[in-house]
């Protein structure tokens, strides 16, 4: 089976602009449009979060779709389970918003809707090819990629890292 | 659309289409390249909700209202976005006037014998524009005039016991008084920009309403720019009058040696076409058919109102001119000019020459100019082509063959000698009859630029074809008018395929009254941005002879494509004149929701005009027409 594409953090890339955030409040819009889903009700929430880390990083985080999930087996109405693609997502027909998923959720990722009393997080954005948290980032902090493809970029820049101090 | 390389969402224009491939061939970026690499732009951004006025930020302010609701110092959306829409006025504003006060030093050093290479091309206009400001005219001679006129015009920049007279003299007598009463006369131009920096200065104004008056006021020194820019340049260059000239890339010439002036003051580019009409032997010597000027943007439209030179291109297409590689020289004076211009003319050999002090662009050869030397100089950058033509032998060029007639010049005195030709006691009759009786519903003005964001020109001719088959008087001004010119609107010949017949029956009974043999062109090429004025003094005058207010007139204005904070800063005084005013891309105010209200809808409860912002062409031109209508039924028409 092919590696599924995660979701993956450059973390020495990320400028606090916040950009991923307003793209993901405006894929979970009805109109999909930045200038009409400002003032849309219910209003659209973003499921990516840039958080800083004093004094000078920033850093988007978002649901990591774990695969041992712990909201998943923390969930007493059975409202979350995983596509065949791997992505953990919240039902909101079943969800009866007790929070129980934000207890137990490692990185503080999903939140509560206070329109529509559910809990909701990061769905992947089922419509897109590419996420529209990692469409909108300017510096490409943001990248979607599968574990391998990623891990074999960080490797790339190690062996640079290693040979360029062994050479002097 | 067959035959358009694919690149109909870039242009709609065929021969910038053709360069856009040729770009494409020759891996030379462009706007369209660095607009696609930009995105997607910041939403932030995009909705004014970003703040940089102070070290604390920079801020942003979440419109979904998850995060921060207001700004570090504590400012609201309404007050950022207000704050950031002040700037673009003000920024606007010292840009028209900045162009208005460089002639107004030319007209002084002229009076002051300093500046040889100038003179009264119009001493009627200086005469006339003399008396607006109270100038004594009797039994003195044009230097002795003008030199009091360029030392009032330099006055109005400053504070002084009068308002801005630029302003105070150029509306009706009503909205004089609707603008006093809202406290929006300007004290001085360069007063009310620099009052605009001090309140949006961090922790100063902080009441979005009261911002937003100190923009409109802003936007009536923008029009007194503007208004003295026009008067200022009538005199020194000459008021145009119809003339008959060509558009679009085709009036490049192979054989010639070809100079683009671009930018907006034809203190430079009338000077330009003046001294190269005295260069052809030296041409010649070079092995050239002689000197062949071209305008790019508004300086373009000057020399074409005056002289009838072709206009190249216009705006976002302003690097297609140098794709041909037929470009010898392209001389800029300031505004509007990309400092990519100087990365095509490397890849095509064209020297890109920078004249002002304050438009300098690394890579480009800079020869100050001044207007003391001012011929001397012109020659100087003339000569700099005729050299580049030597290295440009031989070497391939690509025109394309596409040139669209045009029929310019039509400054406000130019259309009432026309309407004089239909009746001689009362000009403004004629117009106004058919005003009432319905033949002509209402009047458009088109303006402002092209956005890369907008296939070129897509908006104005969608909207433009809609109106005129409405009966709609449009007027054009600017790369609006450059973008209307090259698709054919202002070919008289098009006047049966364009016009609706009341129109078409106007504009033709004007025509043959005038001796054209046909009618006038379906669009008047009002001339360069701050001709926009051109607009407000025929409004104006039509108002006066209807015994109405600006605000009461069937009368509208697009800046369909808009890019430049000028097209900002005139939005906001047409709004100020009280017209309804068409932006067919977004403003970036959405993030609040109290300023976006008050621009279009509250402020018509004070001066009558707001703004609509449409982005789709079909949908903003029904929404003028049923504008006009309404205007329409308020004057009991």
């Amino acid at each position: 089976m092919a590696q599924p594409k995660e979701i993956f953090v450059r973390l020495d890339r990320c400028m606090g602009c916040h950009s991923c955030e307003l793209a993901c409040a405006v894929e979970h819009s009805q109109s999909k449009s930045l200038y009409s889903a400002i003032s849309e009700k219910p209003t659209p929430q973003s499921r990516v979060y840039v958080e800083w880390v004093p004094p000078d990083n920033r850093l988007p985080v978002l649901c990591r779709h774990c695969e041992d999930a712990p909201c998943m087996h923390a969930c007493i109405c059975g409202a979350i389970s995983r596509t065949e693609e791997g992505v953990v997502m919240t039902n909101a027909d079943k969800c009866i918003g007790c929070w129980t998923c934000v207890m137990v959720c490692p990185y503080g990722v999903i939140g509560r809707h206070l329109q529509e009393h559910k809990a909701y997080r990061c769905d992947r954005c089922p419509d897109l090819e590419i996420p529209a948290c990692v469409n909108s980032c300017p510096t490409k902090a943001l990248v979607y990629r599968t574990v391998d493809e990623f891990s074999k970029d960080v490797r790339r820049v190690a062996s640079r890292e290693m040979l360029s101090g062994e050479g002097g | 659309m067959a035959g358009d390389n694919g690149n109909s969402n870039k242009s709609t224009d065929p021969a910038v289409q053709e360069m856009i491939a040729k770009a494409e061939s020759m891996n030379v970026v462009t706007v369209w390249d660095r607009y696609e690499a930009m995105q997607p732009q910041c939403g932030f951004g995009d909705t004014g909700l970003c703040c940089r006025n102070c070290l604390q930020g920079p801020c942003r302010i979440d419109p979904f209202g998850d995060g921060p609701d207001k700004a570090i110092c504590g400012a609201t959306a309404d007050v950022m976005v207000a704050r950031g829409l002040d700037r673009a006025i003000a920024a606007g504003t010292a840009a028209h006037s900045g162009h208005a006060r460089h002639l107004a030093h030319t007209l002084l050093k002229m009076a002051e014998g300093k500046a040889k290479d100038y003179t009264v091309k119009d001493g009627a206009k200086l005469r006339a524009v003399s008396t607006r400001m109270n100038i004594p005219i009797e039994g003195r001679s044009d230097n002795e005039i003008a030199l009091d006129l360029a030392k009032a015009a330099l006055a109005d920049f400053g504070e002084k016991d009068t308002p801005v007279m630029w302003a105070a003299t150029v509306v009706t007598k009503d909205r004089v008084k609707v603008l006093t009463d809202l406290g929006l006369v300007p004290k001085g131009i360069d007063y009310e920009v620099s009052e605009i920096m001090h309140r949006t200065l961090y922790g100063v104004d902080a009441d979005a309403v009261n911002l937003l008056l100190a923009g409109l006021r802003c936007g009536v020194a923008d029009l007194a720019g503007c208004y003295m820019g026009t008067d200022l340049a009538d005199i020194l260059f000459g008021t145009p009058t119809p003339v008959v000239t060509e558009a679009n890339l085709g009036t490049l010439k192979a054989d010639a040696i070809n100079i683009a002036v671009h930018g907006h003051n034809p203190v430079l580019s009338d000077l330009m076409v003046t001294v190269a009409s005295d260069m052809k032997e030296a041409a010649v010597a070079a092995g050239a058919s002689g000197i062949n000027m071209v305008g790019i943007c508004c300086t373009g439209n000057e020399v074409m109102m005056r002289h009838g030179i072709p206009s190249c291109t216009h705006s976002v297409s302003q690097e297609m001119a140098l794709m041909t590689g037929a470009l010898d020289a392209m001389v800029v004076d300031y505004q509007c000019i990309m400092p990519a211009v100087v990365n095509v003319a490397e890849c095509v050999g064209t020297t890109i020459v920078t004249t002002m002090d304050l438009c300098k662009i690394t890579g480009a050869t800079h020869v100050e100019f001044s207007e003391e030397a001012a011929a001397e100089k012109a020659k100087e950058t003339i000569d700099i082509a005729i050299q580049n033509f030597s290295r440009r032998k031989n070497k391939p060029i690509d025109i394309p063959e596409i040139r669209t007639p045009v029929v310019a010049g039509f400054s406000v005195e130019a259309i009432v000698a026309a309407l004089s030709k239909v009746n001689a006691e009362d000009p403004l009759k004629p117009v106004v009859d058919n005003i009432k009786a319905g033949n002509i519903r209402g009047v458009c003005l088109f303006a402002g630029c092209n956005n890369v964001k907008v296939p070129q020109d897509k908006n104005f001719t969608v909207m433009a074809r809609k109106l005129l088959k409405e009966n709609v008087l449009t007027v054009a001004t600017g790369c609006g008018a450059g973008a209307l010119m090259r698709h054919g609107f202002m070919d008289p010949a098009n006047v049966d395929d364009l016009c609706g017949d009341g129109l078409k029956a106007v504009l033709t009974a004007i025509g043959e009254a005038n001796d054209l043999g046909g009618p006038l062109p379906p669009i008047l090429h009002l001339g360069s941005c701050v001709d926009n004025s051109r607009a407000v003094a025929l409004a104006v005058a039509v108002a006066d002879y209807l015994g109405v207010d600006t605000d009461k007139l069937p009368v509208v204005a697009s800046a369909a494509e808009a890019v430049s904070e000028k097209a900002v800063s005139i939005g906001a005084y047409a709004v100020a004149a009280g017209l309804p005013t068409h932006v067919g891309v977004m403003l970036p105010v959405l993030g609040s929701p109290l300023v976006t209200e008050v621009l279009t809808a509250k402020v018509k409860d004070l001066t009558g005009g707001y703004f609509i912002v449409d982005l789709d062409p079909e949908s903003a031109a029904d929404q003028l027409l049923s504008v006009i209508d309404e205007r329409r039924a308020g004057l009991g028409l």
